[in-house]
């Protein structure tokens, strides 16, 4: 099965802008009437759905950012009554008051059609076995896969994190053949098999879903090898819906938005400006039929760029290439900006560098320092002192060429940096503290 | 030719005394060692009498380690011994990457580990030139 949903998936520009812009009027009637907040917001641009006469007009909306999710702590978003709210997702909440997502039937029918299109996308049938190491609870992933790979009558293993040596020994026994979890989970569980003196190659495994944290091409080509799989990546956040936003296809040229769901647009983070196809910059995303939770223009903080040639899987929605990295995660040293992918794609690029980094930031008197820890395999290790230093060197001057600042590279033990069950944590800032 | 255990060790509290008792505990008797130091990282280099068992033990507890070709070199135990031996290398043009001493004696030889770039043609020139130097089995058992 090539697609879930053909119609949609590969609707005629034409016809699917057309879609759009009605979609869009509804939910700028919609926010405008019933969300305060967005009364506010629409009134002070004096724009009301009847003003929005092409998808051009977009631009014109006012965004909104994830400080409006906290200000409007925990339900002040939402545009329908609490007794059309079937269910309420969070985030952690770890840099402020947790953001606050909810549903109504209507809106987990949706996310269930995008997710079960997302698993058709990258090649699941309903003769899959899907185990999902999503964390399933407040975390948007695990409930989202899970009803997606239902939808399209997999069977579903709900493993969810953790408990690493487990998830392995089900995955051999239970013949999975597909699993969805962070592309650094993946690779803890390869450590896992390894451990467990199991073969990757001999699991029925054939296919990964891996998102919510920015993986680069070397990663990928990293986890296929390693895995014997295909490695796709599914882009989602918890104020637009959750996963299932964008999936690649079978072409891995990029991620195909849902834009018979969401709009989607690149601007300049610093002047707000939207830019042209092809321009990097922040992804911002209209939903424009969600019904408990609409948001206009909300700022993903993720950075891509869009690209809207035909793609050869036949479908039309436009592709975001894989997400480069969080403005969040963006670290800027000594004026540079440095986003962890970036490390990533120049170790992965050194053969016998294992794919668990670290980069720690410090200021020295005045001077911001970057340091990146890489692990010592055993392809890498050699009983002499010059050798090793001379990795050091060249992993130094390799990724000096390529960020433009001054790092220090230092070797570390195998498996001494942290591995991470769900989103791994690449970057420690202690000038922050 | 010997058999050498080396070990990558970053510089952190504790990580000798853990490689140690991981050997300890696996009933392994170290005969030699040296550690090369930097600034971030050091390479403890051992002489054990149960190598290729050193070798999976440290394996399996986590340590990045790898087994490196060394000659055990019998040196006269008295003023100039590893003198005469180091002329003799270096008229033969025989680099040394690193030696240690080795703890005991064979006879009344003294021991020392020799790392050099090519262990094949340096052990060739030893027994053309008479310098002896122990086989595994004879170095092991000591």
């Amino acid at each position: 099965m090539l697609y879930w949903d053909k119609e949609k998936e590969c609707m005629p520009r034409e016809e699917l802008e057309k879609l759009q812009l009605r979609r869009l009027k509804e939910t700028v009637f919609r926010t405008y009437a019933f969300v305060p907040t967005y009364k506010e917001k629409l009134g002070q641009v004096g724009i009301t759905a009847e003003d929005i006469r092409s998808l051009d007009d977009l631009k014109q909306l006012p965004f909104t950012t994830k400080q409006d999710l906290r200000d409007n702590y925990p339900f002040n978003l939402f545009a329908v009554p609490m007794s059309e709210v079937v269910r309420i997702h969070s985030s952690s909440g770890t840099t402020g008051k947790p953001t606050v997502v909810g549903y109504t039937k209507k809106d987990i029918e949706i996310w269930a059609e995008l997710m079960a299109r997302a698993l058709i996308s990258a090649g699941a049938t309903k003769n899959a076995v899907i185990q999902n190491s999503y964390g399933y609870g407040l975390f948007t992933g695990g409930l989202g896969i899970h009803y997606g790979a239902e939808r399209i009558g997999a069977s579903v293993i709900p493993t969810s994190g953790g408990n690493t040596r487990r998830q392995v020994m089900l995955m051999q026994d239970f013949g999975t053949t597909l699993l969805t979890c962070t592309p650094s989970y993946a690779l803890f569980m390869y450590e896992a098999m390894l451990e467990g003196g199991i073969e990757p190659n001999d699991l029925k495994l054939k296919a990964g879903v891996f998102g919510a944290e920015p993986w680069s091409e070397s990663m990928r080509r990293e986890i296929e090898n390693k895995l014997g799989i295909n490695a796709f990546d599914i882009y989602g956040l918890s104020e637009i819906i959750g996963p299932g936003v964008a999936i690649e296809c079978s072409c891995k040229n990029g991620l195909h938005i849902a834009e018979d769901h969401f709009l989607a647009e690149i601007i300049d983070p610093l002047t707000e400006e939207v830019l042209p196809d092809g321009c990097p910059g922040e992804l911002v995303i209209t939903s424009i039929t969600k019904e408990a939770l609409p948001l206009i223009r909300y700022r993903t903080r993720d950075l891509t760029t869009l690209e809207r040639t035909r793609c050869d899987c036949g479908r039309t929605h436009v592709r975001m290439q894989k997400v480069l990295g969080r403005s969040d995660d963006m670290v800027i040293i000594r004026g540079v900006n440095v986003f962890p992918s970036m490390v990533e794609s120049v170790l992965l690029n050194i053969p016998g560098v294992e794919p668990h980094y670290l980069l720690i930031v410090d200021r020295k008197g005045n001077l911001d320092q970057l340091e990146v820890q890489v692990e010592v395999s055993e392809r890498l290790f050699s009983d002499e002192v010059r050798k090793l230093e001379e990795l050091g060197g060249l992993i130094r001057k390799d990724l000096e060429s390529n960020l433009g600042i001054g790092v220090k590279v230092r070797l570390v033990e195998p498996k001494s940096i942290p591995r991470s069950e769900g989103k791994a944590q690449r970057v420690i800032d202690k000038r922050n503290v | 030719m010997a058999k050498q255990i080396s070990v990558f060790l970053e510089n952190k509290a504790g990580r000798l005394s853990r490689v140690t008792r991981v050997l300890g505990t696996a009933g392994i008797n170290i005969r030699a060692l040296s550690i090369a130091d930097t600034s971030d990282f050091g390479i403890l280099r051992l002489i054990v009498n149960e190598p290729d068992r050193a070798y999976q033990v440290l394996k399996e507890n986590g340590f990045t380690v790898s087994e490196t070709e060394v000659l055990a070199v019998q040196v006269a135990d008295s003023p100039g011994g590893l003198a005469t031996v180091l002329e003799q290398m270096h008229e033969e043009n025989l680099n040394i990457e690193y030696l240690y001493a080795f703890i005991g004696t064979s006879g009344n030889d003294a021991l020392v580990v020799l790392k050099v770039e090519d262990s094949e043609k340096t052990s060739a020139i030893f027994r053309q030139k008479g310098i002896k130097f122990l086989d595994e089995s004879q170095l092991y058992r000591l």
